[in-house]
């Protein structure tokens, strides 16, 4: 990486949260390809931040489900045990 | 719990039907818990939180005047809650475990350039795994930590995030940008470690 990479690095980093959501406009995504297909530093960090994004959404698509006692619980204390659905 | 958030009557709710409230109560618990509980990183905390939410929201509802969708009106209710949780802790915080909250961007340069990519697929989401991504997420700073869970965890439009937190949708997207990029350095930061390890196996 030279000096003037180094300057594009950062200059394109403030982007690329919409190009990992695919958000950014078509002339911005091919000025971030073109660059981490020189700079691997900055292909790196792309391809690890599309990763962590994943992952997070990977385990955020898994069901949430309170456990039978809170359920209880909060029933009790908002006064809804009458509606309670088993 | 198979109804889904759309199936809530709000006209049922301010006429204060108690069944639509227990409707209301299965259908936002897990989704709402899941941000107290991330947001404040201990259950007995996040259960305060979301009954806390269901209270007010109950108490309040009459007043919803429809112009957010129910589902964003309750994510704002949940967030404030979560957040003045935190901020009531803050006292007893030692002044080393506050998060220094720096919104310079020079924060923002990478300095993790391990290509962890190519884990097997059954290392990402171990029992370990989770924890270090979890732990991450508490490490973030609240300002940056409650736009990460309502966009990436809730899936929240930046639109909805930025009604739920009374943000600009260019202050929600700097800061998810804030936040994403530093999971990414300590995810990078583990996962690095266990690319290493398996190397040497």
């Amino acid at each position: 990486m030279s000096a003037n990479d180094q300057s594009q690095c950062k200059s394109l980093l403030v982007f690329l949260s919409d190009f990992v959501d695919g958000t950014l406009s078509e002339e911005l995504c091919q000025e971030i390809k073109c660059h981490t297909a020189e700079c691997e530093h900055c292909r790196i960090v792309v391809d690890t931040l599309r990763k962590t994004i994943s992952l997070y959404h990977e385990c955020a698509d898994e069901p949430v489900e309170i456990s039978g006692e809170l359920r209880s619980h909060l029933f009790k204390t908002l006064n809804l045990d009458d509606y309670m659905q088993p | 719990m198979s109804e889904s958030k759309a199936d809530i009557s709000i006209e049922a709710l301010r006429l204060g039907d108690r069944r639509e409230f227990a409707r209301l109560v299965d259908v936002y618990s897990g989704p709402l818990f899941r941000l107290a509980l991330k947001m404040l990183g201990n259950a007995p905390d996040a259960e305060d939180a979301l009954q806390n939410t269901f209270i007010k929201a109950f108490q309040h509802v009459d007043k919803f005047e429809g112009r957010s969708s129910l589902s964003t009106w309750l994510y704002r209710i949940a967030s404030n809650e979560a957040l003045m949780l935190l901020r009531k802790r803050r006292p007893e915080t030692n002044f080393s475990d506050v998060t220094p909250e720096v919104e310079d961007d020079q924060n923002l340069d990478p300095v993790q350039f391990t290509d962890w990519c190519c884990l097997p697929e059954e290392e990402y989401l171990s029992a370990e795994g989770r924890i270090a991504m979890d732990r991450a997420v508490e490490h973030l700073p609240e300002t940056l930590r409650i736009v990460f869970v309502l966009r990436d965890l809730e899936d929240l439009s930046i639109q909805e995030t930025s009604q739920v937190l009374g943000l600009s949708e260019t202050a929600v997207k700097t800061r998810l940008l804030r936040a994403r990029l530093r999971l990414r350095e300590e995810l990078s930061s583990y996962y690095g470690d266990r690319l290493n390890r398996r190397s040497k196996e």
